[in-house]
């Protein structure tokens, strides 16, 4: 580390354990992934941990396997804005972002709803734009149809132009509250829009809210994604989680800044993170080895395998070999998720030679192929690591994924994060109230940052 | 307060339902977009002792211009933030299904019902006019007819995916590795002239089942709306003798259509403002009414042609003696009160000891129903 850059401060959030494997339901200390109370425990914990925000996930058709409804992993979401407001009410510095598609929602709606959200919570909103949906998802909305992936991202670009037109639609005096003269609010201009995707001519509902424009992640890893995040966001949600990867897509992500006359400090890298800790470093291992399996039960070995093969292997041991049969090359085993193998013959080879060449059963081949630990060690190493990847560019912080429902995060925030702290890459206290000041970000309509400005400490 | 079976809610229409309630000092309208403003009104009306509160929201600015309190947060999205601060009241907000999903408006109902141990509920209403069309751009206006067809049809969208998880579809069985009985989701397969949705619904089946819908119900395709869904009917009648009528009218329609008339509570609407004595009740409405143009409130979801509805100035007693007169008459199972004024007429409700904490469902005393997918038997979907 050259002594003559700066120390870059760590940012973390906490993902809210979701809908796959990575998730662990059956451990004894799994509860609920519904009942309010399990976002309450994360997302105080987090708060104590003074993580910049609270993350959720969006799905919107449940998965199916081999055309069934897939049951081995955890099921079941509830609403997104409604669990972010209600979360709100207790915390007090947290911010709430929520992953919402820009595919079945519209602009004016999704608008009113993260700006209440940013109004109720004291400027805490932040809005993960994705567009993943297919025909599939499709089937649940009225929309109901497939847009192609170039239209998708369109779609999302034209849909955040026009919630932040909205947003700012009322001029800064608008809101004059005046009794003795009787003016409540001065004119409130038609935002008008007209574009490929929407025309819209309205008024908006509510004055700016605290944060200006709710923080904005983006979450898509095509080039059109890239772009879109580039052009757009304010932090970006990747699964590029390995030193190598991440360094790389850092520097193309912050490399695609300049074309839209954008600073380098203006968009936050942030992979998703797992992490297992342990004593020793050979304990933590053997916890991981232990997750490991649970998450990757016999029965979840197959399903992954069918997903690669294209068939039904429920026929195959999972502590015995590969099937010999060859891959039907039908993806589409499993709908609601992001595809497993582009190549499923040429993934079904590889993994062959694999098994064979180490001797692993489907079990545990799938264990090794699909692992996806980042940080495993005492909480000094996991503190080291997280701040290697940090400090070399690797990330700005990171969207830490525990494995348990609610109780994931409670150790990492009482032994890792002194840890950061104590190396000084991480806050003691909040700065500010708002998310936006959590992240260093500017206000949308203000030059400086609070880490430039006037406020820094 | 009436007996306990007699039903009472306070509608929190911003700074009050008059248009010129934001001009008194004590109107917090400074506060109207924070969440301290709508916690603490929500509270208040819980302290209160009422049953519900319901929160009206559109996508369109209020009418009336300058002179008005413009401009509201989502009403699904402050029940929600009041969901923690709460603890026995029912919470109401209201959502127009002409331009939204009904897929998001049942997650969104149902994980309300979550955060508030069986709390929720649902006013249906339905976006009128150019303007609210305007701001989604993708269809024409609708004539009521048409609107409240398709609202039909989100409404039982909605209560298909509410229904749509049986209640212990979720088994976390060790031995077979299945966290859940895909036997117990069901696929809707809805398809109407609006929507085709397929399910299950992503959110799990909720602690009531099925949150609570209401309906306002005064005139036009919204009656049959009321009377096919509803489990709260809201009317505005003039005074006690239309309150008579129609709620008969209302019952006869419900047996016609095979519902049970007494599984629905019939609430009138009446507009309240309180003050310390009578006579200063009524000097604060005076101003109230010299303060706007017109002296009358438009009423928002109501239809202009009701003219004059119930009213009350007065005192927090006279309130009690009123609400026991309404309860004895037999006209209505409950009232929405409309405060006026919201942060005037909060200060006078009496505040009554605490109700045990119970479902909103069990304070109306309506039965937990079964999911409809959960008796189905030898596979025939109903
Ligand atoms: C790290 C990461 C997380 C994502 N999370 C979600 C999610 O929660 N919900 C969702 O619908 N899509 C999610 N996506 C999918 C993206 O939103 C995107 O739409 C999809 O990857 C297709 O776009 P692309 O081709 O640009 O990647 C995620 C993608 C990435 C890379």
């Amino acid at each position: 580390m050259s002594s003559t850059k700066p120390r870059k401060s760590v940012h973390l959030a906490a993902h809210f354990p979701g809908v796959n494997n990575t998730t662990v339901w059956s451990d004894p200390a799994s509860k609920s992934q519904i009942d309010f109370e399990s976002f309450v425990h994360l997302a105080r914990t987090a708060e104590r941990g003074l993580f910049d925000f609270f993350f959720l996930a969006e799905g919107l058709r449940l998965r199916e396997h081999l055309g069934r409804i897939h049951d081995l992993d955890v099921v079941g979401r509830p609403d997104t804005f409604t669990v972010l407001n209600a979360l709100a009410g207790v915390t007090e510095k947290l911010g709430l972002a929520g992953t919402i598609n820009s595919t079945y929602n519209e602009p004016f709606e999704l608008a009113k709803q993260f700006a209440s959200l940013d109004h109720l919570s004291g400027g805490r909103a932040a809005w993960n734009v994705v567009t993943s949906s297919d025909a599939f998802t499709g089937e649940n909305f009225r929309r109901g149809g497939y847009l192609e992936h170039s239209d998708r991202y369109r779609r999302a670009a034209e849909t955040v132009e026009v919630a932040r037109a909205l947003w700012d639609s009322w001029p800064a005096d608008t809101l004059v509250v005046d009794r003795d003269a009787g003016v409540f609010a001065k004119d409130i201009p038609e935002t008008r829009h007209r574009g490929r995707q929407f025309d819209i001519a309205a008024r908006f509902v509510l004055p700016p809210s605290p944060q200006g424009h709710p923080v904005l992640l983006q979450a898509g890893d095509s080039d059109d994604g890239r772009e879109f995040g580039a052009a757009t966001a304010d932090a970006i949600f990747t699964g590029h989680g390995t030193l190598e990867a991440g360094r790389t897509f850092y520097a193309d992500m912050k490399g695609r800044l300049a074309k839209y006359g954008r600073g380098h400090d203006e968009l936050k890298i942030l992979p998703a993170a797992t992490f297992v800790l342990g004593d020793t470093a050979a304990e933590a291992e053997e916890r991981a080895r232990h997750i490991r399996y649970q998450q990757v039960g016999p029965q979840t070995a197959i399903a992954f395998l069918e997903q690669v093969w294209g068939r039904d292997l429920s026929g195959y041991d999972p502590d015995g070999p590969l099937p010999d049969v060859d891959p039907s090359g039908d993806v589409n085993i499993t709908r609601g998720r992001v595809r497993h193998a582009k190549d499923p013959r040429a993934v079904a080879e590889a993994w062959r030679a694999k098994a064979e060449a180490e001797n692993l059963s489907i079990r545990e081949l799938i264990i090794e192929v699909t692992a996806r630990q980042q940080f495993v060690g005492t909480p000094a190493e996991v503190a080291e690591r997280i701040d290697e990847y940090v400090q070399t560019d690797a990330a700005d912080g990171f969207i830490l994924v525990p494995h348990l429902t609610p109780g994931g995060l409670d150790e990492f925030v009482d032994r890792v994060v002194p840890e950061l702290q104590e190396r000084g890459s991480f806050r003691t206290e909040y700065a500010g109230d708002t998310l936006r000041d959590h992240l260093g970000l500017r206000h949308p309509h203000h030059r400086t940052s609070v880490h430039e400005g006037a406020r820094a400490s | 307060m009436p007996d306990s079976d007699f039903f009472l809610a306070v509608e929190l229409a911003g700074t009050g339902a008059h248009p010129a309630s934001w001009r008194r000092r004590d109107s917090r309208a400074e506060d109207l977009f924070t969440a301290r403003y709508w916690v603490d009104a929500i509270t208040a009306v819980e302290k209160a002792g009422a049953d519900a509160v319901f929160l009206p929201d559109s996508f369109g600015l209020q009418p009336g211009g300058a002179a008005t309190a413009q401009g509201r947060l989502d009403a699904v999205a402050i029940a929600a933030r009041a969901a923690a601060a709460t603890h026995r009241i029912g919470l109401l907000p209201q959502a127009p299904v002409t331009h939204t999903e009904p897929f998001h408006l049942s997650k969104a109902i149902a994980s309300l019902d979550f955060a508030t141990l069986g709390r929720a509920g649902w006013e249906v209403t339905v976006s009128e006019g150019a303007e609210q069309a305007k701001a989604f751009g993708r269809k024409s206006p609708q004539e009521p007819a048409a609107l409240w067809h398709e609202a039909d049809e989100a409404v039982e969208v909605v209560t298909r995916l509410w229904d749509s998880w049986e209640d212990d579809a979720e088994i976390r069985d060790l031995p077979t590795g299945r966290f859940i009985d895909r036997e117990k989701l069901h696929y809707i397969d809805y398809a109407g002239d609006y929507f085709s949705v397929k399910g299950p619904s992503i959110t799990p089946r909720s602690p009531q089942g099925q949150p609570i819908v209401a309906v306002r119900a005064d005139e036009g395709p919204s009656i049959q709306v009321a009377v096919r869904r509803a489990d709260l009917i809201r009317i505005a009648p003039p005074d006690l003798d239309a309150a008579h009528a129609r709620r008969a009218a209302l019952r006869s329609a419900l047996l016609s259509a095979d519902r049970d008339p007494d599984a629905v509570r019939v609430l009138i609407d009446i507009d309240v403002h309180l003050a310390g004595t009578a006579e200063r009740a009524y000097e604060e409405l005076a101003e109230l009414d010299r303060w706007s143009a017109s002296g009358t409130a438009p009423r928002s979801g109501a239809p202009a042609a009701t003219g004059s509805v119930l009213r009350h100035i007065g005192t927090g007693d006279s309130l009690t003696e009123l609400l026991a007169a309404v309860s004895d008459s037999g006209a209505a199972d409950g009232v929405v009160l409309r405060p006026l004024a919201v942060e005037a007429t909060l200060r006078h409700l009496a505040t009554a000891p605490p109700a045990p904490a119970t479902t909103l469902r069990e304070r109306l005393d309506l039965p937990r129903p079964p999911s409809r997918y959960a008796t189905i038997q030898e596979g025939t979907p109903s």
